[in-house]
């Protein structure tokens, strides 16, 4: 019975990749939420059951928004989700503004050159992403590369302190997001129509006239998909601020981290977790809707 | 030139030497004398004391193997699940569960780490206390949250290459008698071969660099080499960590020329194949 084989054979192929999603993706976060009411206790798992059963009967269900309300009554908590959404969105901006004219000349130069020069964006995302944010330590610090050639350069004369700065966590980012701005955007400005540009530039348009009627409104989709790949990561980001950052303002990675192992405060953590997803709800699902649109383009 | 045109090549050329100078100072660096990692010591450099220091490392060596065991088992589940699902996103159709599916085949993509990693170990932590698996926390839980998250990248990477083929080929076979079966093990998988070595390359790449993850799913004693790497530098900058850099850069660059050869190679002869068989034709 091919019919019968060819239609158990598509659900099996279905099936697989969904059920691990459901046990390794979905189910975690319904754990996170649930733990999220749940009220520390000193233990191994370190939180209290939200169902107490007696002889299998449910007996009180405890939901504790003690976590949420100290996430908004505690300032640290709230400056540190305003900070995270503050350095995420300024990084992003810094991306775009470099990220664009890069992309546009790759779209725009000869086919061979183009090959090449994708693989040189791309190919600094192979190495580690750990030793390449390592490596900005040893440029920023006070002592450190840059220091030491502007100095003997003579344009300053004592050392600008760069490590441990909000600048140092906007280099970070847009340093190891900018291929994943790029590439959305490259992605975008290669499939334009030139004539278009043509067209305008023989009816008398300036060449800036030109770009920002017709280009940038086309590259839109690229700018929102790069920009979301940037943005939504870099909110949560941990590695790049705790090697390069302030120590006096930390960003939520770090706080949710902090209370997790730090702390061992599990329900705390989670509550955190929540919140910032809350916070991402909306971009992530633009980013789906991008995403998804791209992908089935091809059709 | 158009201003335009300088404007946007000047900001290309910026761009580039901008993602390369980090990564020529680890390798220049790597070669310096002084423990100080940014003031060169000409008087004794080059030196390849780091890398021999590197060498006789226990705890960095230990680390790299096992994170190179975690990354190809992982790569190699992240193929298999991400084959499945970018498969049926792209050829089923409507089916149910489609956009559950197709939604969570795309979150992990921009999920914060921390919240993935978070997560995962709740869900470990629970697994235990019900069913008894996987006890404890290590290499296992590990590899599981690798293939968990880089098989979303390889769905992505498998469903555009499959968008991109018209399913003319595949239909043809049918309408001949072949089973699905059949059809997918001589049409589809082949064509998508150049996306499943990319999507395992990529998904090594992601598991052999993952640090938040593994360090919230890892257990005691089973350390990953960027939870080593994150120890050390945390400390500090440590010249033989510019010694690994530049190790793992040399192995990515050569492994990216070498591919790029071959993939030149395999398009020349190519091109000849449809030489003879156009000259064969007339």
């Amino acid at each position: 019975m091919p019919r019968f084989s060819a239609h158990a054979g598509r659900r099996i192929v279905i099936a697989i990749p969904t059920v691990w999603l459901i046990v390794l993706f979905l189910i975690p976060f319904i754990i996170v939420f649930k733990i999220s009411f749940s009220e520390v206790r000193l233990a191994m798992p370190p939180f209290a059951p939200l169902l107490e059963w007696l002889d299998g009967k449910l007996v009180a269900i405890k939901l504790n928004f003690a976590n949420y309300a100290f996430l908004f009554t505690d300032a640290l908590y709230v400056s540190s989700y305003l900070y995270s959404l503050k350095v995420a969105a300024i990084s992003t901006v810094f991306c775009l503004l470099l990220g664009y004219p890069m992309a546009y000349a790759i779209a725009r130069s000869s086919p061979t050159s183009r090959s090449v020069l994708l693989m040189l964006i791309v190919l600094p995302f192979w190495t580690s992403f750990l030793l390449r944010v390592y490596a900005w330590i040893g440029l920023l610090k006070s002592n450190g590369v840059i220091n030491n050639v502007l100095m003997s350069l003579g344009i300053i004369h004592e050392p600008i302190t760069m490590l441990q700065t909000d600048f140092a966590v906007y280099i970070g980012i847009v340093y190891s997001y900018l291929p994943f701005m790029i590439l959305p955007l490259y992605a975008n400005l290669e499939k334009h129509d030139l004539t278009l540009i043509e067209a305008a530039a023989d009816l008398g348009a300036r060449p800036i006239t030109a770009f920002l009627r017709i280009t940038l409104p086309q590259s839109l989709p690229g700018i929102i998909a790069g920009s979301l790949l940037v943005f939504i990561p870099a909110v949560g980001e941990y590695v790049i601020p705790s090697l390069l950052g302030r120590t006096d303002q930390l960003m939520i990675g770090r706080i949710l981290s902090d209370e997790f192992f730090e702390n061992r405060d599990w329900p705390v953590a989670s509550a955190v977790a929540i919140f910032m997803l809350g916070l991402l709800v909306v971009p992530i699902m633009l980013f789906q809707h991008f995403e998804k649109r791209t992908l089935e383009a091809g059709k | 030139m158009k201003p335009q045109g300088l404007f946007s090549r000047t900001a290309l050329v910026f761009g580039l030497v901008f993602l390369y100078v980090p990564i020529l100072s680890m390798v220049v660096f790597s070669f310096n004398n002084s423990r100080l990692v940014t003031v060169w010591d000409s008087a004794n450099s080059p030196t390849l004391k780091w890398y021999s220091a590197l060498m006789s490392n226990d705890q960095i060596l230990g680390a790299a193997w096992l994170s190179i065991k975690i990354a190809m088992i992982s790569a190699t589940g992240a193929v298999i699940l991400g084959t499945l699902a970018g498969v049926a996103l792209a050829r089923f159709g409507a089916f149910r569960g489609r956009a559950l599916l197709a939604g969570m085949t795309t979150a992990p993509l921009v999920m914060p780490e921390v919240i993935t990693g978070l997560s995962l170990l709740l869900l470990f932590v629970a697994l235990e206390q019900t069913v008894g698996y996987p006890s404890g926390r290590g290499p296992l839980t590990i590899t599981l949250a690798h293939i968990t998250f880089c098989m979303a990248y390889v769905t992505v990477v498998v469903q555009s290459r499959l968008v991109g083929f018209d399913e003319s080929l595949e239909e043809a076979a049918m309408d001949l008698g072949a089973r699905p079966a059949k059809v997918f093990f001589r049409i589809t998988l082949p064509l998508i071969v150049p996306a499943l070595v990319s999507g395992w390359l990529l998904a090594f790449t992601l598991s052999w660099d993952d640090l938040v993850i593994s360090q919230f799913v890892a257990g005691p004693g089973s350390s990953t080499l960027p939870m080593v790497i994150f120890s050390k530098v945390r400390l500090g900058v440590s010249p033989d960590v510019n010694a690994l850099a530049t190790i793992m850069v040399l192995i990515v660059a050569s492994g990216i020329v070498v591919s790029s050869l071959w993939m030149r190679y395999q398009n020349k002869r190519r091109e000849r194949d449809m030489r003879l068989a156009a000259s064969a034709n007339l």
